[in-house]
């Protein structure tokens, strides 16, 4: 029983390095552009494809794959900013919801169209990494490739918060999510600045892909459930907190992990929960500081309200 | 020898026009203070020349080059700067981070970090503190040396008095006297203190309803001119500049 309980930990937590990747873009795009972008997890999956493509159709080995499809995703993610999200976001509150719906939809129906609708693994060609782990003393296994996704989140996520502080366009994005007008008027062009955010996000997600490709099927239709993953992550980590996404994605994949281990069917509700719960917790949070404190919160009339 | 010119700038909130038909000319090493009741237009006339508000029609000519359609940052590049009302500092970010942001994307010049601090000692001891917690006169020194780092020919001012104790207006403008007093570079200064705003500038432009009511040198002004315009009594009267 211990044994279990510790090894679905381990398993949680390594999770989380899965889902801080994927948040990171998303949470980036909010933090920066304030622009919530529903395709990120079919942007996330077409990076999968094209890493496939490249591998299955093109013979290239996987680092190559990977190492081409980041530059061509946030690429893409350049210019579906400078195309579609920045127009979107003057047309009000609605539009960019509506746009990256369609945006999310259009992918989804382009990846079908182009690679099929079967399910498709980069498993099969990254060896023993696939499968092979670590035994620890105690029987608790630790996977290569959780261990590599979580190792590679880490890094990644300490990468980009060198580049936010120790960089110019790290100070640039900063900046510019913190008051695009004042940014401008020192000289960002938050235009380019945002078009970068989202070239970073773009890229972030394909990172995604590919280590969802690794280590499950994947089919064009794999997006949305990998958009609710993400931002699961943020919310439970705080929106716009790259490490916050770490926090949030290991919470999210403690939760799941730990009640897939009760029952297999309470994996995914689990993670909801959790969801829900940080949710309410920021709401109680926010009215006990508006209100002076949790005392005064609790003591009227005995009620949280 | 002209460094900005205006010609019938109009700048418009929805379909109230804010600011109407300005015309104006300004010399190196000019200080010029834009004085008027609340509503009259000042600071939507500086976000225009700063390129913040959009400009409705007229020119806006720096150098002689037309700047009227370039953005914010072009115009910052271009020798314009403005030291926002609110200051707008990066409340998150260090002093030393939000000062590098202008010198990192503006252009290079005689103004650089040591000197600014020079200019403005009370920020030397802030530097490495995050802005969102600096007193009111703090955040508008360091607003002013955020502007002076993109080493603008203008310098457009904002409120530069509104808010702060008369200690650190005093403070204020001891540094920005100090400043002019380095170079050509030219100011535009919005202040509601009217001693304060004639002591301080070359020339004196009253707005009302977005119209240039009273323009001259502050000797040359009486006060009572001054009042009518600043009340927008409609009694024009213009000194000789």
């Amino acid at each position: 029983m211990f044994e279990t309980l510790v090894q679905a930990i381990a398993q949680g937590v390594l999770l989380g390095g899965y889902y801080a990747i994927i948040a990171a873009g998303l949470s980036l795009m909010f933090g920066v552009v304030r622009f919530i972008n529903l395709a990120h997890g079919d942007m996330l999956v077409l990076g999968a494809m094209l890493a496939l493509f490249a591998v299955e159709g093109m013979g290239w080995p996987v680092w190559l794959a990977v190492l081409t499809v980041l530059p061509v995703m946030a690429a893409l993610g350049w210019l579906a900013q400078g195309l579609m999200f920045e127009r979107a976001l003057q047309g009000g509150a609605l539009l960019p919801i509506l746009v990256t719906l369609g945006l999310g939809a259009a992918l989804q129906n382009a990846m079908f169209g182009l690679f099929g609708s079967n399910t498709r693994s980069l498993g099969a060609h990254i060896g023993a990494l696939s499968w092979s782990g670590w035994t620890l003393p105690g029987g608790i296994t630790l996977g290569k490739l959780p261990v590599l996704v979580f190792v590679t989140a880490v890094g990644v996520l300490g990468l980009l918060h060198l580049m936010m502080t120790r960089t110019r366009l790290g100070r640039a994005i900063r900046a510019t999510a913190s008051d695009p007008e004042a940014a401008e008027l020192c000289g960002i062009d938050a235009r380019r600045v945002h078009r970068a955010a989202a070239a970073i996000a773009a890229a972030l997600a394909a990172l995604g892909g590919v280590f969802l490709a690794m280590r499950a099927q994947v089919t064009p239709y794999a997006g949305p459930a990998q958009l609710i993953f993400a931002f699961e992550a943020v919310v439970i980590g705080g929106v716009g907190s790259l490490w916050g996404t770490l926090i949030g994605g290991i919470v999210l994949g403690l939760a799941q992990t730990l009640g897939g281990a009760i029952a297999p069917q309470l994996s995914l509700l689990a993670g909801h929960l959790v969801l829900l719960a940080a949710l309410a917790w920021r709401i109680l949070r926010d009215e006990a500081a508006a209100r002076g404190g949790w005392r005064a919160l609790t003591l009227r009339g005995g009620e949280t309200r | 020898m002209t460094l900005l010119s205006l010609d019938s700038v109009t700048a418009r909130h929805g379909l109230m026009t804010a600011v109407h038909d300005i015309s104006l000319t300004l010399a190196p090493g000019e200080v010029l203070a834009l004085i008027g009741a609340n509503g009259a237009g000042k600071t939507t006339l500086l976000r225009t020349l700063a390129g913040a508000h959009p400009l409705a029609s007229g020119r806006i000519a720096l150098n002689g080059r037309d700047i009227g359609a370039l953005p914010a940052h072009a115009r910052l590049r271009a020798g314009i700067a403005l030291s926002p009302e609110g200051r707008r500092l990066f409340p998150e970010m260090t002093l030393r981070e939000n000062l590098r942001i202008p010198a990192e994307n503006g252009r290079k010049g005689a103004w650089t970090l040591p000197r600014v601090l020079d200019a403005f000692p009370q920020l030397a001891p802030l530097i490495d503190l995050p802005a969102g917690g600096f007193s009111g006169g703090q955040r508008q020194a360091a607003a002013i040396a955020r502007a002076l780092l993109a080493n603008p020919d203008v310098l457009l001012l904002d409120e530069v008095s509104l808010g702060l104790s008369p200690a650190a207006v005093e403070g204020v403008y001891a540094s920005l006297a100090g400043v002019r007093a380095e170079g050509r570079m030219a100011m535009i200064v919005v202040e509601q203190d009217l001693t304060r705003a004639l002591a301080f500038a070359d020339r004196v432009i009253c707005l009302a309803e977005g119209r240039v009511e009273l323009t001259g040198r502050p000797a040359e002004l009486t006060r009572e001119a001054i009042t009518r315009a600043y009340f927008g009594l409609h009694e024009t009267e213009t000194a000789d500049v």
